[in-house]
């Protein structure tokens, strides 16, 4: 084997490598949509998180904005405690509701932000006043069945 | 002869486990000389081989090469030691993933910083003295035996070495390559002012070339002496082994119990 | 008496196999010390990166696209039963990511690679190479086994992410253009999930490690195999089976510390 094809083989090999890593970097996750380095905190509270985990996505109108970082219970309030680290580039108003929601049927909890009309934006640190927690199939059903059950009356 | 010997093995003991293989061996190999050692299979004279290389130590005693005992050198100055040494391996342990070009330019680039010019030129030399400059381009895998070894002889010598040792160098050659490569142990000898040592079964090769000969059997030295005294040796085994008798001191048979008894035949 | 036997049997190769894992270790721990001339003189390296990872990576494209499709097969089918075809791209790159990339790319490695490196160290131990090269003052740790180390080292993640990629393409082949699930949710969904500290830098360290692990008992075997073709050919079969059984058990490991779902 000549040396200099030998080179050309393994660095040809590198690169590929490395334009791979690329690829699975933009193309096939999302680096391309969302940059940590360049973010903000916001916290929210909820009665309820259902089965919201760490690094879930936030989205607006669909669009992936940001991940959530941290859950903790605070036991004072007994209520769940959620920060989230959005793009820099998306700024929302005071009054902005964040609610849990549902990917699909059975699909993957995320957050999402509905922005209201204040015209002062949260800052970094701020926490969402209005939430709304996550739905729970026993809380649903018992509530249906309360609701038959004042109407039977 | 120079007062100071380069080679000095004072009561080496050397066992396996609880196996002993060398005891007592004593040997002085002075500058300039060839020396063979010799013995049957299994004598020992491979381990003796390892213990003047550094790769195993004594269990007791101590070798001196150039007034220094090896097996107390750290893997350093050992590897210093080493590169005054060469070594012919059996088959000749060429590199097979190398040209012979690279094989015998191996050390040179390993242990030196020589411009690659000055080391094309050593190593057509050392090829020229082995007679195969010819070969160069070639891989190990396109050499005949004979060859092989001459190609390992060369890259034996890239270094000049003080002290060359040769483990059976003459196992497996035609009769040609076998004066070929005697013939260059004896001429590189003088043209490097080296001391070489040979490790071999072949008496009659060895007794034209070499200027000392010990032998090993048993783990102790049965006899030496120049190749004219051992020709006259009147000991049974020498005797036995310079003219090849199938029986004598070293017998045929290895231990065994009673032969009828083994055959189930009842007299 | 067969008993105390079978016992004395257990505690026999318990022994040898704490002996082999210590000696092992060691052997590890001078490959690392011996590792200066691997990086001075990288060309050594180089050499054996083209016989380690350029010489295996056409298995792991074929492999990667192959194991790619099947997953879009079977996906689609799968999902469909929920109406989520749309996750398909999801499921194909979070479990060629997660586990099948280094999985099966470090298996094929072993195979490939892995067993040819057992191999060629113990023939050039076997026809007495590595005593040569010792006693012409030339450490074989550091000239023929430690350039192999950073080779197998450096081509797995690599390999791993190349496979990764082929299969990909090989679900995007399937699920866009065969089967026709939408292109743009395809790909939106798969970006909305995978994340790329989590499942992509979390699989190439999964597979480095794969990579330490398999390319040592690689140089192991070959190094520590006896000097006879039998020897040698058994060193190569230990290769490859203990190093899939590493591979295994070290993934179940890296995954529980990984991915526990939280």
């Amino acid at each position: 084997m000549e040396r200099t094809s030998l080179d050309l083989w393994v660095g040809a090999f590198v690169v590929a490598g490395v334009l791979a890593l690329t690829f699975l970097a933009f193309k096939v996750g999302n680096m391309s949509t969302y940059n940590a380095s360049e973010s903000y905190n916001l916290k929210a509270s909820f009665n309820n998180i259902g089965g919201l985990k760490t690094t879930a996505s936030v989205r607006s109108a669909g669009v992936l904005i940001g991940r959530v970082t941290e859950i903790k219970l605070n036991p004072q309030r007994y209520e769940a405690e959620v920060t989230l680290s959005i793009d820099k580039r998306y700024q929302f108003p005071k009054d902005t509701l964040i609610s849990i929601l549902t990917s699909g049927l059975l699909g993957e909890q995320y957050l999402g932000l509905k922005p209201g009309a204040d015209d002062e934006m949260l800052k970094n640190g701020d926490a969402i006043k209005q939430s709304r927690s996550a739905l729970v199939l026993e809380d649903l059903i018992g509530q249906v069945v309360a609701s038959k059950a004042e109407n039977a009356k | 002869m120079s007062p100071q010997p380069l080679v000095e093995i004072r009561d080496v003991n050397f066992a396996y486990g609880s196996r002993p293989i060398l005891k007592g061996i004593n040997m002085t190999f002075h500058k300039g000389q060839v020396i063979a050692i010799m013995g049957g299979s299994g004598c020992g004279k491979s381990t003796l081989f390892r213990l003047i290389g550094g790769a195993i130590k004594p269990t007791r005693g101590e070798i001196k090469i150039d007034g220094q005992v090896i097996h107390k050198l750290d893997q350093h100055a050992l590897y210093a030691m080493r590169r005054k040494m060469g070594v012919l391996f059996q088959f000749g342990a060429l590199f097979t993933d190398m040209s012979v070009y690279d094989n015998v330019a191996f050390q040179m680039r390993e242990h030196t910083d020589l411009p690659e010019e000055i080391i094309h030129d050593l190593v057509m030399m050392k090829l020229h003295t082995v007679g195969l400059r010819g070969t160069h381009a070639l891989m190990p895998s396109e050499l005949s035996g004979g060859m092989a070894r001459r190609v390992a002889l060369a890259r034996t010598i890239a270094l000049d070495p003080m002290l060359i040792l040769y483990d059976e160098p003459f196992t497996g050659l035609d009769p040609i390559s076998l004066t070929v490569v005697g013939d260059s142990i004896r001429r590189l000898n003088s043209a490097l002012g080296a001391t070489s040592v040979v490790v071999t079964h072949d008496i009659q090769e060895s007794m034209k070339l070499v200027d000392y000969i010990y032998f090993i059997a048993d783990g102790v030295i049965a006899a030496e002496g120049t190749p004219d005294e051992i020709e006259a040796s009147k000991t049974p085994f020498v005797h036995q082994f310079v003219h090849g008798e199938r029986d004598g001191p070293v017998p045929f048979h290895y231990p065994a119990g009673n032969y009828m008894q083994d055959l189930g035949v009842s007299i | 008496m067969s008993v105390v036997n079978s016992v004395r049997n257990i505690g026999h190769a318990v022994i040898d196999a704490i002996w082999r894992i210590g000696y092992a270790t060691r052997f590890f721990t001078l490959i690392l010390l011996n590792s200066g001339s691997s990086f001075r003189r990288f060309r050594l390296t180089v050499k054996e990166l083209y016989f380690t990872g350029v010489m295996s990576l056409i298995i792991i494209l074929v492999a990667g696209l192959f194991v790619g499709i099947v997953l879009g097969l079977q996906g689609y089918e799968i999902l469909k039963r929920y109406g989520s075809e749309s996750a398909l791209g999801t499921l194909v790159a979070l479990s060629l990511l997660r586990e099948l990339g280094p999985v099966l790319a470090a298996l094929l490695f072993a195979g490939r690679a892995g067993s040819a490196m057992t191999a060629e160290i113990g023939l050039m131990k076997a026809s007495e190479q590595l005593a040569a090269m010792d006693m012409m003052a030339v450490s074989p740790i550091a000239r023929v086994v430690a350039p192999r180390f950073w080779a197998g080292v450096i081509s797995m993640p690599i390999l791993a992410t190349i496979f990764s990629v082929m299969g990909v393409f090989g679900g995007y082949l399937v699920g866009v253009i065969y089967i026709g699930v939408d292109e743009g949710s395809f790909w939106s969904q798969m970006q909305g999930s995978v994340e790329f500290q989590h499942d992509v830098l979390n699989g190439v360290f999964k597979s480095f490690v794969f990579g330490v692990a398999v390319t040592v008992i690689s140089v192991f075997e070959g190094f520590d195999a006896p000097p006879t073709a039998e020897g040698v050919s058994r060193a190569t079969t230990r290769t490859v089976v203990q190093s899939s059984l590493v591979i295994l058990l070290l993934d179940v490991v890296l995954t529980a510390f990984m991915f526990r779902g939280n």
